[in-house]
């Protein structure tokens, strides 16, 4: 359950001030499969950070599963990205010089998740994104932009956490790869109830979702439900 | 995280860069190879300074003609220049004072000795056969003189190894050669074992005399130039020295130190003296052995803050996974501690090899003890935690998002 309170952001820069996000209002069930749209620089990647508690908003109150999560310490912030929250970020971030194989691990090292069980985990996540088994132990460096990408949506849901944020997860695919990686989230979405939040760009990606959200200049200017919901 | 995984970030991160990890190890290697192999100089030197001490005598007490120096008072009449002592006082030593195993009176002089032609300059001592006993003397080939030797003034000598090698360097058996002391024929009785030391005060260029021999021929006085006393008992010391101090003052009618005419040397005393100076000597190469390694975790320090800048985006994106100050600051505390480590471990090898190589072949002594080692284990390591925990702190404190973001 995802509650945010009238959220702002803003950026000082010396004596210049950026308003990322304005008051931002809304709510996400669980088991919701959202996307985020509008133009560039309106604030959605940051709206994003605050909903994955790498940020936290200037102004206002950001409820997670009816926790305020301004009263966490940095450790219980930390505990719940790594048990419930997968992360694909918009510039994918992937270790480099590091194997496929060991980029996709990395939250379950952390999550302190036994070996056997590791590479069983990670070769799923590999396979639910139809990465090529040929490189799973190529470095990170040596993929392609598509391929990093599927790289790093991997690795969000390798430890099938209950809230997916997904930062345009499709930018560098190809029609039919990015299908697939939808595919993917909607199973997890439908099959085991886990809530997906994405921002993209493409209509047809939106689709998806069983919601839409509009935010221009940092605030919400449409929140609709989609009538014809795309199937996988 | 599971302490294996820390071990392979740390592998993967020390082996990305292997030429910049290798140098910077190599700067605690150095380090940690001076500080083992100067201390083990440092010891050697004292162990061999004892060693040589041990070797005179042990429970030994010398007492020797001249005014007894105060402290602070630097002029002296030279050591052994007085004729204060005599055979009588020896005597008197041995008849009077408890708890002596045996009394060795001496002269001694430098004189040429001459043999089949070869000639050298050597101390020459007339004593009794106590002696032998008494500075642990012991033979390699012949035998010592005897109180019979002594009584009738026998021309009788016992020389010392580096006397043989001047005078017979391609014989073996000495027994019954000629030399001549000071003009006069003596025979050699046999060889002295080598006791090694070296320079003025070595043991080993020596010709022994019976006493009475020495002072009817060579030194022509009654005065002795030292008295060498056995202790029963190492816990008597004390006690025989100061009996013998007041012993003498009777005998030479003296009232106060100030005008003591000879002075008692204790052995533990000459050995805490010597040990004191080598323990100085070892703790100031030990010193600036341990510059370098400080120098050394400066360089770790140095390295580990370069990395954790270039990683900083790497930071930012295990944080926004979930990874916890305390992981990354294991993290890179682990690397720098394994550097330093690692660099302990060759350092030590080479430290040792070092002190090796200079007793062979620059033969200095050097001795590396346990203790040694230990400590400099103990001080890399903790180099590595003390150098590496402000660059891993700095790591652990790094804002997620900002550090995604560094280019
Ligand atoms: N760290 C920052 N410092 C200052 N301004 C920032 C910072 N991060 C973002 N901004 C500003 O906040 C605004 C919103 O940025 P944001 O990244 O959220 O946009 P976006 O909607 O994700 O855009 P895009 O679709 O291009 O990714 C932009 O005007 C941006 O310049
Ligand atoms: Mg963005």
């Amino acid at each position: 359950m995802i509650e945010c309170r009238n959220i702002s952001k803003i950026y000082r820069n010396g004596d210049n001030e950026t308003v990322a996000l304005d008051g931002a209002s809304f709510s996400v069930r669980d088991g919701e499969f959202l996307a985020i749209m509008g133009p560039s620089g309106s604030g959605k990647s940051t709206l994003m950070n605050v909903l994955g508690l790498l940020d936290s908003p200037s102004s206002g109150t950001y409820f997670l599963d009816g926790r305020d999560v301004s009263v966490l310490s940095e450790d219980e912030l930390a505990e719940i990205r790594i048990r419930k929250i997968g992360f694909v970020f918009q510039s994918f971030n992937l270790l480099p010089r590091t194997s496929v194989m060991r980029n996709v691990m990395l939250p379950l090292i952390y999550e302190g998740v036994p070996h056997a069980r590791r590479s069983e985990l990670a070769e799923e996540a590999l396979r639910a994104v139809e990465f090529p088994e040929s490189r799973w132990n190529h470095l990170s460096n040596q993929l392609s932009g598509g391929q990093m990408q599927r790289v790093a949506i991997a690795r969000a849901l390798v430890n099938a956490p209950s809230l997916i944020l997904a930062d345009e997860p499709t930018g560098n695919l190809d029609t039919k790869t990015g299908e697939l990686v939808m595919a993917a989230f909607r199973k997890l979405n439908l099959e085991k109830g886990h809530t997906v939040i994405l921002i993209t760009h493409e209509h047809d990606i939106a689709r998806y979702a069983d919601r839409i959200i509009t935010v221009r200049d940092g605030r919400i200017v449409s929140d609709f439900p989609n009538r014809d919901v795309r199937s996988a | 995280m599971l302490f294996i995984d820390l071990i392979q970030e740390t592998y993967i991160a020390l082996t990305t860069n292997k030429v910049r990890s290798g140098l910077t190890m190599l700067g605690i290697v150095i380090g940690i190879a001076s500080v083992i192999a100067m201390i083990a100089v440092g010891q050697g030197a004292q162990k061999s300074v004892e060693d040589r001490i041990q070797s005179i005598g042990s429970n030994l007490l010398m007492i020797r003609p001249g005014a007894a120096r105060s402290p602070g008072q630097t002029v002296s009449q030279g050591q052994g220049s007085s004729t204060s002592l005599s055979l009588e006082d020896a005597d008197a030593i041995g008849r009077e004072i408890d708890g002596l195993s045996a009394v060795a009176p001496s002269v001694s002089g430098n004189y040429q000795v001459v043999a089949d032609g070869s000639n050298t300059r050597t101390s020459v001592t007339g004593t009794l056969p106590a002696y032998a006993a008494v500075r642990n003397v012991s033979m390699d080939s012949g035998s010592f003189f005897t109180e019979a030797h002594d009584a009738r003034r026998a021309k009788v000598a016992v020389i010392g190894p580096d006397v043989r090698d001047e005078l017979f360097p391609d014989e073996t058996d000495l027994t019954g050669k000629k030399i001549r002391i000071n003009g006069i024929d003596f025979t050699v009785l046999g060889l002295t074992a080598t006791k090694g030391g070296s320079g003025m005060d070595s043991s080993d260029d020596v010709v022994y005399v019976p006493l009475s021999t020495a002072m009817q021929y060579l030194t022509g006085s009654d005065s002795l130039s030292m008295i060498s006393v056995t202790v029963s008992d190492q816990a008597l010391m004390d006690q025989a020295s100061a009996d013998i101090s007041s012993l003498l003052f009777e005998r030479h009618g003296l009232s106060d130190s100030d005008t003591a005419d000879f002075r008692v040397m204790n052995q533990s005393d000459i050995v805490e003296t010597a040990s004191s100076v080598t323990e100085t000597f070892t703790l100031l190469l030990g010193a600036v052995a341990g510059i370098s390694l400080v120098v050394g975790g400066i360089g770790i320090m140095n390295m580990m803050l370069t990395t954790v800048t270039e990683r900083t985006r790497e930071i930012g994106l295990r944080k926004a996974i979930g990874a916890k100050g305390r992981d990354i600051r294991k993290q890179f505390l682990v690397e720098s501690v394994a550097l330093t480590f690692l660099g302990g471990v060759v350092g030590i090898g080479v430290g040792w090899l070092t002190a090796t190589l200079l007793t062979k072949f620059a033969s200095v002594s050097t001795s590396v003890s346990t203790s040694s080692v230990v400590l400099s284990f103990g001080v890399s390591a903790g180099i590595g935690i003390l150098f590496g925990y402000y660059p891993a702190r700095r790591a652990a404190r790094l804002n997620p998002i900002e550090a995604l973001r560094y280019e």
